[in-house]
């Protein structure tokens, strides 16, 4: 328990860090580039919004920096996130609260697969080594070489446009159908979710597979297998044994993974025009929507986050030495 | 008594005869075991001697095929009771045979117990794949009562082996090897990792168990005083060959190789007084390249001109109750007054002298 | 060292990466156009591989080959920047924190934890993003900025391995004998690590090109600098993988220059992982498949059972 209450406050140090990162850049690049966006929006934009976006950036205000700071974090922990400029007057918090579903349900049920069926194959790669998996390796890697995006590119082309078995962009087909709780509906956000979910996983199941095959190929070498063997238990028993500790690492990577496949994830998104984050991202990025931008990033960061809390606690739950006091 | 039907018709439990074991295949195979002979009788203690790298452990994994690669079984067989032949048998004959007839306990229990499961389960496994009809409750009965034989408190089931002393925790992988009262148990160096004092207890028990339920023992240790303690019969290897076997007692008061002998030297006598250590000058030869005839020729004291052209047999000695394999031995040479001692007469007084363990059936 | 090369991972590894390397030194030279001319004002849709345009040309009609060639330098440029810059970071934090310890380790520790743990793209978009667009920033600026969301693994693993090493004999004479600290963890500790340190060198390039790339295809990154990152986003733009008439010649090359670029590099770093721990050889662990079957062995030796080899295959003892 000792270990879960460390991580949870080095979490929240990083949260802490990650939001006055995002405080200071803004005011830490050269030529303060919020002052020329803020000169392109004067015309169209009302005095209060003039004002909110000047108070947020610290631009022509008389309170401090330290001031600012504490603004910031008040602001914060109201839930206020800003006003987007893009889509001004809408809220940035409104904004990702519409966005975030698409995005959660489709990185955690890509990620998911990704995890269960790599750790599988790796356990089956290491078990029947030299077999034809061993073959699937190379492919694999290359998969994971390749950006997200060029994979969902190269999946649209395939099979949206060449054999159209799916539908190449959207979260579901908004000129027919309303969102509701009724098969039409749901089979059809399916079949826009299939290709996204697709290039996620091939994206970054090869990590899953070869990290398990390597491990497991280390763990096999261990005592308790032989003695597991030599006790006469049946095999799917002695991989078992094997499978068990040689997950281990996987899930203490999982940390450092989950970072690259909610960024791949986004990435994918755009591609694919998924009502998403990242499709969200992109349109910032391309509007020079500030708010909107720095929003994004912390929210991100601290899904991050809880999702790695999460793995920690799988972790604690599967290493009984974690449990160690001291 | 120990074993099942399969094992009940015979007195020699484990029969091997010629066998040899390669690390690898072709040219660079190392010899690792080479035309060894064995056998091991129901309730027996037999001693494995040898330096490390001697083949010792090679040739107990090698029997019951678990040998990782790149080991692989040249030459030879190997049975279990009349009628098993372990060498052809497959996965599921042996999946049968092991733990219910043959059980191992490995040398260091830090790493052979899993460390994410508790010993409970540890046991329930074992219980739940060769006694399927058990029920939950009766495997933990079972399990408990195992871990009371070998004194530790039932309650403890639920523990991890990171929370257990090393004392306890070979105590646990005893309890075990011995789950499915099996009639032999290969040990392999099973105190050797542990201090002085836990060593003594744990032998202490293992000898009173094995008086209580009547298994076989096939123990490798590289201590061949131990050995003399415990064993019934020693064997003891050098460089993958048998070199020497006899009772104990006989290797420990009359070696005949010139190995043995120096072995026996390399332990300091607690009682009686001070000689200058021996040992043996060199190191063991590098399993790849050889000597030429006998293996231990450049390390023995007796060393003289047959011996650097032909490797000896393992002679019969002394109306087959013994064998060495030393020219010396043949009967045409001179054998030096250490390697002729007369052979001890078994008496209280020698059963006393070996150790309070006695070990004798 | 032979050795290292009989490996085919290696030698494929090294092929890819030395011919990009030719790629990144001589790209441009070898572009037969200039990548951000139109060859023509009339023509509107992308126009397949013909003898004039290798890989074709784009919507506004630009050579894609010279595009290919002269973002090539780009990109791998800024990646190999990032990977040097990143190793560098992670050598001096990691072995320094290994080193010495107590309050300097816990201290680089937690900055290397934080850095690892917070997601590297959404921050570097927030920071590329306020340097404005319109800054078109050098490769080896682009190279830095990303290095510094990418030391944090490296210098982890060698923080990890400097620990076991300075518990070591060869350690502990040297500092009795009196040796500078930085002396010691130059020419003493820093040797061992060799090959932690290449493997992270070469996982941090990787990990450079995809970020680069990921960067110049947001279009956060100037798109008028050309990269496969860049030529991306066009593609993209123009929805060239959606076209019925599918304009492969344009996504194609720059995605598979990526792939194969990176490909080429973790081939390399199994290649080394391999050599440095020969039980993850593909195959049987030992007694090559080959061999066994013709010895008359199962090709794959299961654990648990010790292959016997078959009486007419034994030699006579």
């Amino acid at each position: 328990m000792r270990m879960i209450a460390r991580r949870i406050a080095f979490y929240i140090v990083t949260a802490i860090v990650a939001i006055t990162v995002n405080f200071f850049i803004p005011r830490l690049m050269p030529g303060n580039p919020v002052l020329a966006v803020l000169g392109r929006v004067q015309a169209q934009e009302s005095k209060q919004a003039i004002a909110a976006l000047e108070l947020q950036y610290g631009v022509q205000t008389k309170t401090g920096l330290w001031g600012q700071y504490v603004q910031y974090w008040a602001h914060l922990l109201h839930g206020n996130l800003g006003t987007s400029l893009n889509f001004y007057p809408a809220s940035v918090g409104g904004l990702i609260r519409a966005a975030l579903p698409w995005t959660i349900g489709l990185v955690g049920v890509a990620t998911v697969i990704s995890f269960l069926l790599g750790t599988l194959l790796g356990v089956a790669a290491a078990w029947r080594r030299g077999s034809w998996l061993d073959g699937l390796l190379p492919a694999m890697t290359f998969f994971q070489a390749a950006p997200y995006f060029f994979v969902a590119i190269l999946a649209v082309a395939l099979f949206a446009t060449k054999l159209g078995w799916f539908p190449p962009n959207s979260g579901y087909d908004t000129t027919t159908l309303n969102p509701g709780l009724d098969w039409p509906f749901l089979s059809n956000l399916l079949d826009h979710a299939v290709l996204p979910a697709m290039t996620i996983v091939l994206a970054s199941i090869a990590g899953w597979i070869i990290g398990m095959r390597n491990m497991m190929i280390t763990t096999m070498d261990e005592d308790y297998v032989l003695l597991a063997q030599a006790k006469g238990l049946p095999s799917h028993r002695v991989i078992g044994y094997a499978a068990r500790n040689a997950l281990l690492p996987s899930v203490a990577g999982f940390s450092l993974a989950i970072g690259f496949i909610v960024s791949g994830a986004l990435l994918t998104e755009i591609v694919f025009s998924y009502p998403g984050v990242g499709y969200l991202l992109f349109t910032a990025i391309g509007s020079d929507d500030y708010p909107l931008l720095q929003g994004i990033f912390l929210i991100i960061t601290l899904a991050v986050l809880l999702a790695n809390l999460a793995a920690d606690f799988v972790y604690a739950f599967l290493d009984p030495r974690t449990r160690q006091e001291a | 008594m120990s074993g099942d039907v399969m094992s009940e018709a015979t007195d020699v439990l484990i029969e091997v005869r010629g066998l040899c074991v390669d690390y690898g295949l072709g040219d660079g195979a190392v010899r690792a075991v080479v035309d060894a002979d064995l056998e091991l009788r129901r309730g027996e203690v037999l001693g494995l001697a040898g330096e490390s790298g001697s083949g010792k452990s090679t040739l107990a994994y090698a029997i019951t095929r678990l040998l990782r690669p790149p080991g692989v079984i040249t030459a030879g067989s190997a049975r279990f009771g009349a009628s098993v032949n372990l060498l052809t048998a497959g996965q599921r004959e042996l999946r049968g045979l092991r733990w219910n007839e043959i059980a191992v306990v490995l040398q260091s229990s830090m790493n052979a117990l899993n460390p994410v499961l508790s010993i409970g389960t540890q046991f329930a496994d074992v219980l739940r794949a060769h006694r399927p009809d058990m029920s939950r409750a009766d495997r933990r009965t079972r399990s408990g009562e195992l871990l009371e034989m070998v004194g530790i408190p039932a309650d403890r089931l639920g523990s991890y082996p990171y929370e257990l002393s090393g004392g306890m925790r070979q105590r646990v992988m005893i309890a075990t090897a011995l789950a499915l009262d099996p009639s032999v148990v290969i040990m392999d160096e099973p105190t050797t990792a542990l201090d002085v004092v836990t060593q003594r207890e744990i032998l202490e028990e293992l000898m009173a168990l094995r008086d209580r339920l009547g298994f076989a023992v096939l123990f490798i240790s590289h201590d061949l005083s131990l050995l003399a303690e415990i064993a019934d019969s020693i064997a003891v290897m050098y460089a993958g060959r048998l070199v020497e076997r006899a009772d104990a007692a006989a290797i420990f008061r009359a070696p005949r190789h010139p190995y043995s002998l120096g072995l026996l030297s390399s332990f300091p006598a607690l009682h009686g007084p001070r000689v200058a250590m021996e040992g043996i000058p060199g190191s063991p030869p590098d399993l790849r390249n050889m000597p030429s005839g006998c293996t231990f020729h450049p390390r023995c004291g007796y060393v003289f001109g047959r011996c650097r052209s032909d490797s000896p047999p393992l002679l019969d000695l002394d109306g087959g109750t013994r064998a060495a394999a030393c020219w010396l031995q043949d009967g045409r040479t001179a054998v030096p007054a250490e390697l002729g001692r007369p052979e001890p007469v078994i008496t209280a007084a020698v059963t006393a002298e070996a150790g309070p363990t006695g070990g004798r059936s | 060292m032979t050795r290292l090369l009989r490996s085919k991972k290696i030698l494929v590894g090294l092929s890819l990466s030395v011919a990009f390397g030719i790629v990144a030194i001589a790209g441009p030279l070898l572009a037969p156009y200039n990548p951000n001319t139109s060859v023509s004002t009339t023509l509107s849709t992308p126009m397949p591989p013909s003898a004039a345009h290798w890989l074709g040309t784009t919507q506004v009609q630009q050579d894609v080959f010279s595009q290919l060639l002269v973002g090539g330098r780009s990109t791998i440029l800024v990646s190999l920047i990032a990977g040097l810059a990143a190793t560098a970071l992670a050598v001096l934090f990691g072995v320094t924190a290994g080193y010495f310890g107590g309050g300097a380790d816990d201290l680089l520790s937690m900055l290397a934890n934080i850095f690892l743990v917070l997601p590297a793209l959404p921050l570097l978009i927030v920071i590329f993003g306020f340097l404005g667009r319109g800054a078109d920033p050098n490769d080896v600026v682009i190279g830095v900025i990303i290095s510094v969301s990418g030391w944090a693994y490296g210098a982890r693993q060698l923080r990890a391995q400097t620990l076991s090493m300075r518990s070591r004999d060869f350690v502990d004479s040297a500092r009795i004998i009196g040796e500078k600290s930085w002396r010691i963890m130059t020419f003493e500790i820093l040797p061992n690590l060799v090959p932690i340190v290449a493997t992270s060198f070469l996982f941090t390039v990787i990990y450079g090109v995809g970020t680069y790339t990921a960067l110049s295809f947001l279009g956060v990154i100037s798109t008028s600098h050309w990269s496969w990152g860049t030529m991306l986003y066009w593609a993209q733009s123009a929805q060239a993988a959606q076209q019925v008439h599918l304009e492969w010649w344009w996504f194609l090359p720059p995605g598979l220059a990526v792939g194969l670029f990176g490909t080429g590099l973790a081939l390399l770093n199994f290649g080394i992982d391999e050599f440095v721990n020969p039980r993850l050889r593909s195959g049987t662990g030992g007694v090559s498949g080959r061999r066994a079957r013709r010895a008359g062995l199962p090709r794959r030796p299961q654990l648990g059972l010790t292959p016997v080899l078959p009486a007419s295959a034994r030699r006579a003892s």
